[in-house]
């Protein structure tokens, strides 16, 4: 037996992430826990603006002209993208927690819709900002 | 109403050691979050482009003012809940996980303090 070893075939090795092909499925949840962390600094965003209007003119003008300069609205498209993510899905996860929309094709369906509609309320809300339909409270 | 049976409370089982109550909390917050956060949306929309006297017009109104800490607050226990999830799932270390899922709550009661000061200040 010794004298002639049989050649051992490499082991399999467990499949890591890598090896799979992305279904919609994974890419939603993963974005779904991406955009998770991503709201957990926005509170800071929510606290620094809530906190500059308490402070004075002065710091509400430093956050407003900070928030509106091309990085601050890349992080703020960001943020509100984020938002309208996990709100979206976070639908969707709760309607699998009562049993609804668990067949493949279904969910496969509702994760395009989830990515398509985030965005589209993601881009509206600028859209509507920009073109200066929004400030209806002042 | 707790879903855990006795012998699981004794145990501490579980990677947050907190059982089902974990889950529970997340749903309901989630919940609570669906017309907050559409409240939120609305209102945020409503205040671009607004003058430090118009945001505070806007939550000199008690509703408002209401609204925004309920959203503020459930939104803090929500990504408390979350983050402590994503804590357990890749951290290994017992110790090392203990301590950021210490940091996690620290983090959200820090901001839940800054924003309720901010609010009193404005409101009071």
């Amino acid at each position: 037996m010794a004298d002639h070893p049989q050649k051992v075939a490499p082991r399999p090795l467990s499949p890591f992430l890598t090896v799979y092909r992305w279904p919609i499925t994974m890419a939603t949840s993963i974005v779904h826990r991406m955009t998770g962390v991503a709201l957990a600094g926005g509170t800071l965003l929510i606290a620094w603006w809530l906190t500059a209007v308490s402070s004075g003119p002065e710091t509400f003008n430093f956050f407003t002209s900070t928030i509106t300069t091309p990085l601050g609205q890349i992080v703020l498209f960001g943020f509100v993208w984020s938002l309208a993510y996990h709100f979206v899905n976070g639908i969707r996860h709760l309607a699998w927690d009562f049993g609804y929309g668990f067949a493949v094709p279904t969910a496969n369906k509702t994760g395009i819709v989830v990515f398509a509609l985030s965005l589209l309320l993601a881009a509206g809300a600028f859209a509507l900002a920009y073109l200066g339909k929004g400030g209806y409270y002042q | 109403m707790s879903l855990e049976t006795p012998q699981h409370k004794v145990e501490g089982l579980g990677s947050a050691h907190s059982g089902v109550d974990h889950f529970k909390h997340q749903r309901v917050t989630a919940i609570a979050l669906i017309p907050l956060t559409v409240w939120f949306a609305v209102s945020v929309l409503g205040l671009v482009g607004a003058k430090e006297v118009s945001v505070l017009i806007f939550l000199s109104n008690p509703l408002n003012a209401v609204l925004l800490g309920t959203f503020i607050l459930i939104s803090l226990y929500h990504m408390a809940l979350g983050i402590q999830e994503v804590i357990v799932d890749y951290v290994p270390h017992e110790g090392v996980k203990l301590a950021l899922v210490f940091c996690d709550y620290v983090f959200a009661f820090l901001v839940a303090a800054l924003c309720a000061v901010a609010l009193l200040r404005i409101t009071i």
